[in-house]
């Protein structure tokens, strides 16, 4: 097996990002890249903009300034959909599902922009179709597999708890099987055993599919324990980046999370 | 049959490869989907298995460890094993590293194959421990790439070589077999040692086959027939009806897809042999019951109408005695709106025979699966008789007794009551114990069961509790605390209770409460509670269990050589025992002495008279290895007995 897992040149890049809604200021002047294969962690106090950074990279918010460099290609903003067939997928911090549907429908519904067949076949599941969703449902079989949640396949995710929803949120992300994962706060609101489950989650994406993953947590010492390099903002503006170790012992860092001696 | 069937297990598997080459022999679901092997390519793949472990130097005489869940590679491997004249050594799967540690290192263990990153995981830690483990081969490769560990190495790897030696050596497979003889060792499996380390008892082909052969033709199995495997394999009951009678019958074993779908899977295959030890059962049953709880009313009033009328003749028409026709009608209704679908939704619509074993199981359990259809019996067994004893036939049902000796097997009862088993199923020792194979297997080739019992009327074996138990209230009355614990655990509530006794004036007791059964009973009353701790020290949930506990007195008040047994005084232990705080052997046995030392001061306060509550604090182990300590002010609580007058007019 060839390792995936080498951590390669810059596959995103953004610059000089300034965001902001009327008169508060979101992002001001934000630059990191992230390279190929590597997690990603981005964190930062409440309203630090973490959140509208990954907005920004998937282009749900577009910046007044800056750009954006996504496997080379510049480019001022993106729409979603753009985003996603690019191959970028996120999970939303609070749970983004179709609550009436199945586990095994939420993750097809990650499937949808591999899907050719137009509604008239899908609906009649003839031909094409049939082949088609064979193929969907077998990939979808995978994530199924690899994220262990076989005995909740035909359940409604909102009869589900709280973790198992995160999961099956990861699955559907993982079902457009993309090049660069976004995950807000994968992590929130999960006990001790939720968590590192997931983190292995995480890792086996990273590990197995060479994923590169960007992530947001408050949980540090998750963020510690995962990523290969931190990027921290403070207020709109990034006050460090560079590896776990470096990060925890920035000034500016400690005094954004502990507040400043006087 | 006209000529007799092979006398080793791969020579068997040669023979179910000719036979039904076509047949499935194992099915395995992955990926959403039952995925079949036929007995032609389950041979094909243990060949290569075979030849891959004879390429890694896997020699006549060795030991074969697996570890895992039920996976058909892992049934597999032990057939390969085999094929090359080594044992196979199933293990626990959900043991922690240190009691791996000590079989690897008692069974010389050179070569591990495992399931997963997890057990990978576990032999990596203890394996400075056991030097002598040279390879480890695991089965999913999943998180694995990355591990470059020398003997470390997929099973596909194993097998492509084993693939390429056999193409070298085209006589190799079938000249190893050849040399396998009868008598060899073919498994070890160890018991769980309620007392003390676990030993290795060595079991040989004939030994097991024969076991096979009584309980095929007992219940006439056929090829046909569906199993579900999804008990440890390391016990003696899953090797005998998923490996040695599937090998023997050639029926088809299936493999749930993981230890959470074994319910849907069971629905899907619809097994029509079913094996399950009693806490199983009532696990279904518990769930069955809370569902109807939360049904609509005609669906509940349905239910519970028809389980009268189950209770009343179901088990009466199964057995195949005379019922009333008014009562048949009856019954034929609720089988097709009640039993009928009620069998469909526990996966049991197929059965033929089911059995339980293991455990004592309570007559209401077993009566209520008997009542809707469903063909469940007991049967007797220890390991080191590779389970099969003893056996209830077809129509002759008691809820009490474990039925007449199996074919072959002769049981004796000994003066102190213990029950003696002389046949071709006993082991042929303890691995390296000559000590331990002198002290249970006597000159005239009997087997000290370690079991008391007896003979009732029509010859069927009746276990009361394990002789060493047995023993004798200050005052001289009987005292077998299994039989009062199965009593007390009879109730839903109550999922393990251990009681004192011996050379005391009266027997008291600690309660486990059921969390599922209680925490539901709890939220029905709008009784908030933090966790087990908090529920368990509820009044309402002492008056409860209190109510059971009287329950339990009054039947065995109803029986003159136990009436003294009643229990006086009971607390509810403020944390579910547990395997890993080594207060239960794997099989989940209450290890009675390490109890009582850890719970000194509770006993201590049971006996000391007016004593209502006592302060204890102890140390547990979580699942992920740490460590910490919960306290807890326990109250106890007194229970009412009956006197024996009394108890005549209530029975």
């Amino acid at each position: 097996m060839t390792d995936v897992r080498r951590i390669g040149k810059p596959i995103l890049t953004v610059e000089e990002i300034s965001l902001s809604f009327g008169g508060v200021k979101a992002l001001q002047g934000v630059s990191f890249d992230v390279r190929e294969h590597e997690i990603r962690a981005i964190i930062g106090p409440n309203g630090a903009g973490k959140s509208s950074m990954l907005n920004v990279i998937n282009g749900v918010y577009h910046p007044q300034q800056g750009t954006i460099a996504f496997k080379g290609r510049k480019r001022h903003d993106v729409d979603p959909h753009e985003a996603a067939q690019q191959g970028i997928a996120r999970t939303f911090q609070n749970i983004a599902l179709f609550r009436g549907m199945t586990v095994l429908d939420n993750i097809m519904t990650g499937r949808n922009l591999k899907m050719k067949c137009n509604f008239l076949q899908q609906a009649l599941y003839w031909g094409r179709a049939q082949r088609e969703e064979l193929e969907h449902r077998a990939k979808v079989e995978e994530i199924v597999d690899f994220l262990e949640i076989q005995h909740i396949r035909k359940t409604p995710v909102g009869r589900l708890p709280y973790g198992l929803q995160k999961r099956v949120e990861l699955g559907r992300a993982l079902a457009a099987e993309p090049t660069m994962l976004l995950l807000d706060e994968p992590m929130s609101g999960m006990n001790l055993e939720e968590k590192q489950d997931m983190s292995r989650f995480i890792l086996d994406v990273n590990d197995q599919f060479g994923t590169t993953v960007v992530l947001i947590e408050h949980d540090m010492s998750v963020v510690m324990d995962l990523s290969d390099r931190v990027v921290v903002l403070n207020y709109g503006r990034k006050i460090a980046d560079g590896t776990p170790d470096e990060v925890r012992q920035n000034r500016d860092v400690i005094e954004a999370y502990l507040g400043v001696a006087h | 049959m006209a000529e007799p069937l092979p006398d080793t297990f791969p020579r068997l598997l040669l023979h179910q490869a000719k036979v039904r080459p076509d047949r499935p022999a194992f099915r395995e679901k992955d990926f959403g989907i039952w995925q079949t092997w036929t007995w032609a390519q389950v041979a094909d793949e243990v060949r290569a298995l075979a030849c891959g472990l004879a390429s890694l130097g896997f020699e006549r005489g060795d030991n074969l460890a697996m570890i895992g869940d039920n996976r058909p590679r892992l049934y597999w491997a032990m057939c390969a094993a085999q094929s090359l004249g080594g044992v196979a050594v199933p293990m626990y799967q959900d043991a922690v590293a240190q009691e791996l540690s000590f079989v690897l290192q008692d069974a010389g263990i050179r070569f591990a194959i495992v399931e997963d990153q997890e057990q990978t995981d576990k032999l990596l830690e203890i394996r400075d421990q056991c030097p002598q483990l040279a390879h480890i081969l695991y089965d999913d490769p999943r998180g694995l790439s990355h591990y470059a560990r020398p003997g470390l190495q997929s099973l596909d790897a194993v097998m492509q070589a084993g693939r390429d030696w056999h193409a070298r050596k085209p006589a190799f497979f079938l000249e190893e077999i050849a040399r396998g003889r009868p008598d060899d060792v073919a498994v070890m499996l160890y018991t769980s040692g309620t007392t003390g380390k676990p030993k290795g008892v060595c079991q040989t082909h004939t030994a097991f086959i024969r076991a096979a052969e009584s309980g095929c033709k007992f219940d006439r199995l056929r090829p046909e027939d569906n199993i579900l495997s999804y008990l440890p394999m390391a016990w003696v009951g899953d090797h005998l009806f998923s490996y040695a009678q599937a090998m023997y019958v050639g029926f088809t074993v299936n493999c749930p897809e993981s230890g959470d779908t074994v319910m849907i899977d069971m629905r899907e295959i619809g097994p029509s042999y079913y094996f399950a030890p009693p806490r199983v059962f009532e696990n279904l049953l518990t769930q069955v019951m809370i569902r109807m709880e939360d049904a609509s009313s005609i669906k509940r009033g349905m239910f519970h109408y028809f389980m009268k009328v189950a209770r009343r003749c179901g088990a009466e028409i199964i057995d195949g005695k005379p019922v009333g026709l008014a009562d048949r009608l009856l019954y034929a209704l609720g089988d097709l709106l009640v039993y009928g679908p009620l069998r469909n939704v526990l996966g049991m619509s197929r059965i033929r025979v089911a059995y339980t074993a293991g455990a004592a199981i309570g007559p209401d359990l077993f009566r209520f699966y008997r009542s809707i259809g469903v063909n469940l019996k007991q049967l007797y067994g220890a390991t080191e008789t590779c389970a099969a004893v003893c056996l209830q036939p077809d129509r002759q049902i008691k809820f009490d007794t474990v039925g007449p000796p199996a074919p072959g097997v002769e049981v004796k009862i000994a003066e102190g009551g213990e029950v003696l088993v002389r046949g071709d199923i006993l082991l042929k020792e303890y691995y390296k114990r000559p000590d331990a194979t002198a002290e249970a297997l006597d000159a005239s080739g009997y087997f000290h069961t370690g079991d008391a019992g007896y003979f009732d009327a029509d010859g069927h074996l009746k276990i009361i509790d394990r002789a060493k138990d047995v023993g004798k209230l200050a005052g001289g009355a009987l005292y077998a605390p299994n039989y009062i614990e199965n009593k007390l655990k009879f109730s839903p509530y109550i999922r393990e209770a251990v009681a004192f006794g011996p050379g005391r004036d009266r027997v008291c007791a600690f309660i486990n409460i059921d969390m599922g059964a209680v925490g539901d009973w709890a939220e029905r009353r709008n009784l908030a509670y933090s966790g087990y701790a908090d529920l368990a020290q509820k009044n309402e949930v002492y008056e409860l269990v209190r109510e059971c506990v009287e329950k339990a007195n009054a039947e065995l008040a109803a029986d003159p050589m136990l009436s003294e047994s009643q229990v006086h005084r009971f607390l509810i232990l403020h944390k579910e025992l547990d395997p890993d705080d080594d207060e239960l052997t794997r099989t989940r046995k209450v290890r009675r002495g390490l109890v009582a030392e850890k719970y000194a001061v509770l006993i201590e306060a049971l006996y000391s008279a007016g004593k209502t509550s006592q302060f204890i604090e102890t140390q547990i182990r979580f699942e992920d290895g740490r460590t910490g300590k919960i306290s807890a002010d326990l109250r106890i609580c007194e229970a009412r007995t009956l006197g024996a007058d009394a108890a005549r007019s209530v029975a």
